[in-house]
């Protein structure tokens, strides 16, 4: 059984973690290209603002805000999967090419299909998932080898071979299009938090209110996928199932987050790295705490990249990879 | 030596080659947004017939194409170097962080610095790309005994990602991302004949110093002990090779942008073909790099005609496959 001491830690740095969200998104919220002063943001929110600070609030500020803690979630849920059950620390979603694969998805759809404004915001987390699920395929078949399973290393290597190509996909069909359109993608790709609106909020939520739960329970798998194959058959677990249930709520969560956020890289591999570091290895324990590092991160790098270039703010997804890649590096020389 | 296993003599192989190479020049002439025969092409290289046509040919698709021919050589040429210095399958100038580092120095150079010409771009790029080099190189001999293969390519992807979200951050900071971005997705749309000038001697010289190297190369490629008892001033030696590849890739980043795999694939087939000795790899990686880039481009120019479809982006999609195969093998027929 877990130490009663260990879930006493477990809950005080959950609620910390919780609380640094809070603080974060109320430290954004007052700041920005057009904000609203502290001392007002309460009776605007009680509804005594004027017009201009309900606007700011209600219309900019909060949605944008919710949609960044939602999405860095979702991502770093996902990438905390992705390293359990391929047993690589290295895996994220944005290196592996799941990204990548939502992205042609998207692009794709975007470019053939006649679009209905009403549904276009719901329909784009599924036919991200749709494309992300078959890059995950073909990564996941690429990486099999006969008797050994998964290799780590190959998978991140064909993970990063595939984002090349479908970046390079994703170029040749953007460059038979039209101009607006090809604005529009090439700013997504950059990761941009371009769906700063409520319906895109209802758009991720039911997402991560199906997929989040489903990876809390399936923690216990997850622990044993994570040491190795041997130990799980040993203990009877269906490995095939239970890793196939994962990469499917992996894939979801990665491509419905994608989708709104565009190209985010790293999250999903910062923030199960610190919440391991801080909780130990058991999920039961590190999943919340993922979650909300994820949140805090993405909002953090949201924040910093909206006040460091005004107006229009530098993309999250540059942020990330600024604050990320060498917490990567730092990764490949520890773990080497 | 190798010699029995060979097939074919050395000779036949490159001229086998060179003929593929003047074969994917000519189509690459010929076809193209507008339509030009053989004799039109014929007679605008021959003769000094001042029709549109010929114009056409002469100031807009000749450069590109010798631009195509270039690059390709270059990056295969710098593609082999890498992989044989660093006895590492994966070794490719975009992989290793070299594109990266130049686009990077490229953003700073536009944005700080706004009267740039050509040639000291070409320098930027070169700066840039030494940088990127020295940032994934350096990091994977931090660890005693030094990364495996693949850790020295994922070490690359991160440090480009980081890289390039730099470059992306100052084109955005400064309000240049275009700019920034003509340069490093531009392909090779409107190369013009003082571009070609100013780079192409770099190309050259940095190729015929790589054939001049070969031989050690091979030594240094096989085994660095060997080398040392051999006689060789290893440190001299891969030095110079290492600014030889570091020319090669920034001249071509100067030339036509961000182009990855190239320098990955080309040597590898030109492997499987003459073996592994340098002095075979190296002439030949420069004749079919020069005719897979004009391949590759004179697909760009027509798949989507009159649109180009940039050839990054088609080199990309060749290499996959071809990527995917490497990974596979585990790099254990290197060598």
């Amino acid at each position: 059984m877990i130490h009663s001491q260990l879930i006493k830690k477990q809950r005080m740095i959950l609620f910390t973690s919780i609380f640094l969200v809070i603080a974060t998104a109320i430290i954004s919220l007052g700041i920005g290209y057009s904000s609203v002063s502290y001392d007002r943001i309460i009776p605007t929110i009680l509804g005594n603002g004027t017009f201009k600070e309900e606007f700011v609030l209600f219309s900019i500020r909060l949605p944008r805000i919710f949609i960044t803690i939602l999405c860095g979630m979702a991502l770093a849920l996902s990438g905390a999967i992705l390293q359990g059950v391929t047993r690589n620390d290295l895996a994220d979603p944005g290196i592996i090419g799941i990204n990548a694969g939502a992205g042609v998805g998207i692009t794709i759809f975007f470019l053939f299909f006649p679009i209905d404004a009403g549904s276009f915001v719901y329909m784009l987390p599924f036919i991200g998932f749709i494309g992300a699920l078959l890059t995950a395929f073909s990564i996941y078949v690429f990486s099999y080898e006969k008797g050994k399973g998964i290799q780590p290393i190959r998978l991140v290597l064909v993970g990063v071979g595939f984002s090349m190509a479908l970046s390079g996909a994703m170029i040749v069909l953007i460059s038979s299009a039209e101009r607006q359109k090809v604005d529009f993608i090439a700013k997504w790709l950059t990761g941009n938090i371009w769906g700063a609106d409520w319906p895109f909020v209802l758009a991720l939520l039911p997402w991560l209110i199906f997929l989040v739960p489903i990876s809390f329970m399936k923690a216990q798998p997850l622990n044993l996928l994570s040491v190795n194959e041997p130990v799980s058959i040993g203990v009877g677990v269906n490995l095939q199932k239970e890793r196939m249930i994962l990469l499917l709520v992996a894939v979801g969560l990665a491509a419905s987050s994608v989708s709104i956020s565009g190209g985010i890289s790293f999250i999903g591999l910062m923030a199960p790295h610190l919440a391991k570091s801080l909780v130990g290895p058991r999920h039961q324990l590190n999943l919340p705490i993922t979650i909300f590092i994820g949140g805090w991160l993405l909002l953090l790098a949201d924040t910093i990249g909206r006040n460091i270039l005004e107006p229009d703010g530098l993309p999250a997804g540059i942020v990330a990879a600024l604050i990320g890649a060498p917490y990567f590096i730092y990764l490949l020389i520890k773990k080497a | 030596m190798t010699k029995t296993k060979r097939t074919l003599p050395y000779s036949i192989k490159f001229v086998g080659g060179t003929i593929i190479f003047v074969l994917a020049f000519i189509v690459s002439m010929i076809f193209g947004a507008a339509n030009t025969s053989i004799n039109d092409v014929w007679a605008a290289l021959s003769s000094s017939t001042v029709s549109d046509q010929a114009m056409m040919i002469r100031e807009i698709r000749l450069p590109r194409e010798i631009a195509a021919m270039l690059v390709g050589a270059a990056l295969s040429v710098s593609g082999a170097i890498m992989q044989g210095l660093t006895r590492n399958p994966l070794a490719d100038p975009g992989l290793l962080g070299l594109t990266a580092g130049a686009n990077v120095t490229l953003a700073i150079s536009i944005a700080l610095l706004p009267f740039t010409n050509y040639f000291s771009i070409m320098i930027i790029c070169m700066i840039g790309a030494a940088f990127g080099a020295f940032l994934v190189l350096g990091i994977s001999s931090i660890k005693k005994g030094g990364f495996s293969p693949f850790r020295i390519v994922l070490a690359g992807a991160a440090i480009s990602a980081f890289l390039t979200a730099i470059a992306e951050g100052i084109g955005l900071y400064f309000k240049i991302s275009k700019e920034v971005s003509m340069w490093t997705a531009g392909g090779m749309i409107g190369t013009t004949w003082t571009q070609l000038q100013v780079i192409s001697p770099f190309i050259i010289i940095g190729i015929i110093i790589a054939l001049c190297l070969a031989k050690p190369l091979t030594i240094l490629s096989l085994n660095e002990e060997l080398a040392v008892g051999l006689g060789q001033n290893i440190r001299r030696i891969k030095t110079i090779l290492f600014i030889v590849m570091v020319l090669l890739a920034g001249a071509s980043v100067a030339l036509v942008g961000n182009l990855t795999f190239v320098g990955l694939m080309i040597p590898h087939i030109v492997r499987a073909i003459v073996g592994t000795d340098y002095r075979a790899i190296i002439p030949m990686s420069t004749v079919i790099g020069a005719a897979f880039m004009l391949m590759a481009d004179t697909l760009g120019r027509t798949i989507n005609a009159p649109y180009e479809t940039p050839v990054a982006a088609i080199v990309s999609l060749i290499g996959l496959p071809f990527f995917l195969l490497l990974v596979r093998k585990g790099g254990r027929n290197f060598g």
